[in-house]
């Protein structure tokens, strides 16, 4: 259901962080979205896990967001994977030729697990 | 203040023929002359989810697979983003007018939209998305929209503004419920 607003779950695993964005990640969620990957990448962990299952629609904007945050987790050396995309974010990703350039895990439990 | 939306037939890229009848755009995609659907709305971010879903609706009803009927919705997303964020730069009380037509009945699913606005005029051959092999934030929906959409217009109104033309035929191989070739 498109229009949901989003809701973001954070969980600190010690050696890792768990954000699990619920919702829409579109124009008027970036915003907030980048804050909280910020707040990820600050506890400077050695891996940022991204699960996506639970979002149902990404545009342009949200992308950008997944884009700079992977661009700042490379300087810090910090492995930022994305799990469960569903098939029709994972469209834009391809649009944008991204799906090669961002680490893709199938379920959040093949990203824990590696 | 705002500029009454012209008459669509004066101002499409299509050839001349009578109201209701098919007729044939530049690029050779029949479709009906008169608008079945045109709305105003406000450039504000509050309305992209109700305008996606408008766009899903009309083009799930016009026999769309689900993913390309996502990924039409995406285009128009992504058009209006552009004009509410670079165009109105981020005021939300401007005018953006979104305009449809399906195609003939019958036939593969088809449908144009246009989206209008009153934003700053920019040359059509600025409007241009960036080197994908350029990986950095920014500049993807210009892309998204040319990757997704068959025809896809920029040009500039007559008096002010911007009018985007896109066109998206279903590809004939598709299978209901399948994948988009779009992609």
């Amino acid at each position: 259901m498109a229009g949901q607003p989003l809701q973001v779950n954070f969980e600190d695993r010690g050696t890792m962080i768990v954000v699990t964005p619920m919702g829409e990640i579109s124009y008027s969620e970036a915003t907030s979205f980048r804050a909280v990957l910020k707040r990820a990448a600050d506890l400077a962990r050695p891996r940022i896990i991204i699960d996506l299952s639970r979002v149902d629609y990404m545009n342009s904007p949200g992308v950008a967001t997944l884009v700079e945050a992977l661009q700042n987790a490379r300087r810090n050396r910090v492995r930022l994977i994305l799990a469960g995309i569903s098939p029709r974010v994972l469209a834009i990703f391809q649009i944008a030729r991204l799906h090669t350039v961002f680490e893709i895990r199938d379920t959040l439990e093949a990203a824990t697990g590696d | 203040m705002t500029t009454p939306l012209p008459n669509p037939s004066d101002t499409l890229p299509w050839t001349a023929g009578s109201r209701g009848t098919p007729s044939t755009c530049r690029q050779g995609y029949r479709v009906s002359e008169r608008p079945h659907i045109r709305i105003e709305m406000q450039s504000n971010p509050l309305y992209l989810a109700g305008a996606r879903e408008m766009i899903s609706g009309v083009c799930r009803r016009l026999g769309f697979t689900e993913m390309c009927t996502s990924q039409i919705a995406l285009a128009v997303d992504e058009a209006l983003c552009n004009v509410m964020r670079h165009g109105y730069e981020k005021q939300t009380d401007r005018p953006i007018w979104v305009t449809l037509w399906p195609g003939p009945q019958g036939a593969r699913p088809e449908i144009k939209i246009v989206i209008e606005d009153e934003a700053k005029q920019i040359e059509p051959d600025e409007i241009k998305g960036r080197d994908l092999e350029d990986v950095r934030p920014g500049g993807l929906g210009v892309h998204i929209i040319r990757e997704v959409m068959d025809v896809a217009e920029y040009e500039k109104r007559q008096g002010s503004g911007m009018k985007l033309t896109m066109v998206k035929k279903q590809p004939d191989h598709d299978k209901p419920g399948g994948e988009c070739s779009c992609s």
